[in-house]
């Protein structure tokens, strides 16, 4: 019980922390911001690279570890590569100077 | 020791997310942060395969799929398509948690018939399904909406509220079964509200989403981006891993805060967002016009911008289904080069996702030093000569300000009627979303310019250089 009052507490630590640190983000970031955190978002892959290897613990649960690893992958690689192809349009714009 | 390893690296991978994201905050540095939050990314998988007795063949095949799929459709969608790109990969985040949270319950079944089922991962298996359902068959109805595979108009049924009430409670009977036959292997005690769970889950989506209009979309995709974050959060409690639950919970903590920016944009409340079909009367509501909206010639609009010396635009969703921001940069650089100063506005739900006409300006070239704010432009307003409006409407109406019958009352909108000029490119007198009739139509310093709007500003562009 103890052990997941300890999620729980850095559960809510990081609420607080996500606030703090997305309140800043101006609204011309908003879309590179929602597709970047999308792709973080994509971390349950951890979670499915360990069902999808543990093949001795059944055939079902393998088959949906693998299909999980599948979707996880398409949001990290996806959500990444997108954001960076947008920043990079961003990044051009500052030949004409910071706002 | 393999475990301590693993979980030093799950630290270093919550630093760089941290950091990524803290970086996205200007937009100097927003690409490296989000190369940072990629390698934290690269850290925790290779982190976990090191955990003990996994075997490969099947994480190398699922990897390589959804790599390819992901690295594919990431390089090939066009910047306009980014709301629709956007809600799809929410649905899959939503996926792949609903997938862990039912992989797990299957891998512990055997485990939890000897031994009882922990209070908290039970809970939070069911969460994980249920969050994650709701949000992939909402995404994949706000993709359908956004991408106009089916009609953006909030479509409603009566007792809609009664039946989203009953699955609601539907899924809380499954929830209390689920929870106290976790542990019994019999399927008809455990599995079966465990999976009955999931299609209302599903179906909860489905009907949460449908009776959301196409203009409401920025609030839902913000929502579903929460939601995708909190069922990484749920899949976290489930392996009582911290990695999943401090990602998670950051990006649930910015899809709700991007939720409430968009809200207060519109002055209204997220449950008037998802529970009223806003803008599902169409223009059928509208009153009587106050009279007579002037049309103008390309022509004569050029002459008029010619001698301007202050030029805004305000775009809107309609100059990215124009595809009109190549040639509205275009415009304003030949305005600027003809001596006008020239800025751009971008009200915060303009367009169908939170940033979507940053996008597009910045994806035209549009310099940063370009784009205004509303507090900043309203004030100065009376001395700017000519304010274009690019396929917006409602974040230009002055009803909002004037009429408190208005259903967009109270709504901080651009002044646009305040400028000495302006100019609504519009293909025709329909009203927009909210379905209420803009009184900036018929102003005597308004004139509209009809037609598709890329044409019109190629139309001006051409104007300038025959010149």
């Amino acid at each position: 019980m103890s052990a997941d009052i300890l999620l729980l507490f850095t559960f809510v630590l990081a609420i607080f922390l996500g606030f703090e640190l997305i309140s800043k983000v101006p609204s011309q970031l908003h879309t590179p911001l929602m597709s970047g955190s999308n792709a973080i978002s994509g971390i349950t892959i951890v979670g499915a690279l360990v069902a999808a290897g543990s093949v001795t613990e059944g055939t079902l649960s393998v088959v949906l570890g693998t299909l999980a690893v599948v979707f996880a992958t398409i949001n990290v690689v996806g959500g990444y590569l997108v954001t960076d192809r947008m920043l990079a349009m961003f990044k051009h714009k500052e030949q004409g100077g910071p706002r | 020791m393999e475990t301590a390893f693993i979980q030093l690296a799950y630290i270093a991978a919550a630093i760089l997310f941290i950091f990524g994201l803290k970086m996205l905050g200007s937009a100097k540095t927003a690409r490296r942060g989000n190369r940072l939050s990629a390698l934290g990314m690269l850290i925790a998988v290779v982190a976990t395969l090191f955990t003990q007795g996994l075997a490969f063949p099947y994480i190398v095949a699922g990897v390589l799929i959804g790599g390819a799929i992901g690295a594919a459709a990431a390089v090939r969608v066009p910047m306009t398509s980014m709301p629709e790109f956007v809600a799809l990969f929410n649905g899959f985040g939503g996926m792949a948690s609903l997938l862990v949270g039912w992989a797990e319950y299957q891998r512990n079944l055997s485990v939890w018939a000897a031994d009882a089922a922990p209070f908290v991962t039970v809970l939070a298996i069911f969460l994980a399904v249920f969050i994650g359902g709701v949000t992939f068959s909402g995404s994949l109805v706000a993709y359908g909406k956004l991408s106009e595979k089916i009609s953006g108009k909030p479509l409603l049924f009566k007792g809609q509220h009664i039946v989203n009430g009953g699955i609601i409670a539907g899924a809380l009977v499954c929830a209390v079964l689920f929870m106290a036959n976790a542990d019994n292997p019999a399927i008809a005690m455990g599995y079966a509200p465990f999976l009955v769970a999931g299609a209302l889950a599903l179906t909860l989506g489905v009907l949460a989403t449908a009776p959301i209009g196409g203009a409401d979309m920025p609030v839902v995709i913000s929502l579903l981006n929460s939601y995708s974050g909190l069922a990484a959060c749920a899949a976290g409690f489930v392996i009582g891993n911290t990695v999943l639950i401090v990602s998670g919970a950051l990006v649930g903590a910015s899809g709700m805060i991007l939720t409430t920016i968009m809200c207060k944009a519109m002055n209204r409340s997220l449950a008037n967002v998802l529970f009223s079909g806003f803008g599902a009367a169409g223009g059928a509501a509208g009153g009587a016009q106050q009279g007579e909206a002037k049309p103008i010639t390309v022509e004569d609009a050029y002459f008029v911008l010619e001698a301007a010396n202050k030029v805004v635009f305000v775009p809107g969703y309609g100059m990215a289904v124009a595809q009109a921001q190549h040639a509205v940069r275009e415009l304003g650089e030949l305005l600027e080069a003809n001596g006008a100063e020239v800025s751009y506005c971008v009200h915060p739900v303009a367009g169908r996702m939170p940033g979507h006409m940053n996008v597009l300006l910045a994806e035209a070239n549009v310099p940063y030093e370009q784009l205004v704010e509303i507090e900043d432009i309203n004030p100065i307003m009376g001395t700017v000569d000519v304010a274009i409006v690019i396929g917006a409407n409602d974040v230009v109406n002055p009803g909002a300000r004037e009429d408190p019958t208005s259903s967009i009352y109270g709504m901080p909108i651009v002044n646009v009627d305040h400028a000495r000029t302006c100019f609504v490119l519009k293909r025709s007198m329909a009203s927009g979303f909210a379905g209420v009739e803009n009184p900036l139509f018929f102003k005597e310093n308004n004139r509209m310019l009809f037609g598709d709007a890329k044409a019109s500003v190629q139309g001006l562009v051409a104007e300038f250089k025959d010149a």
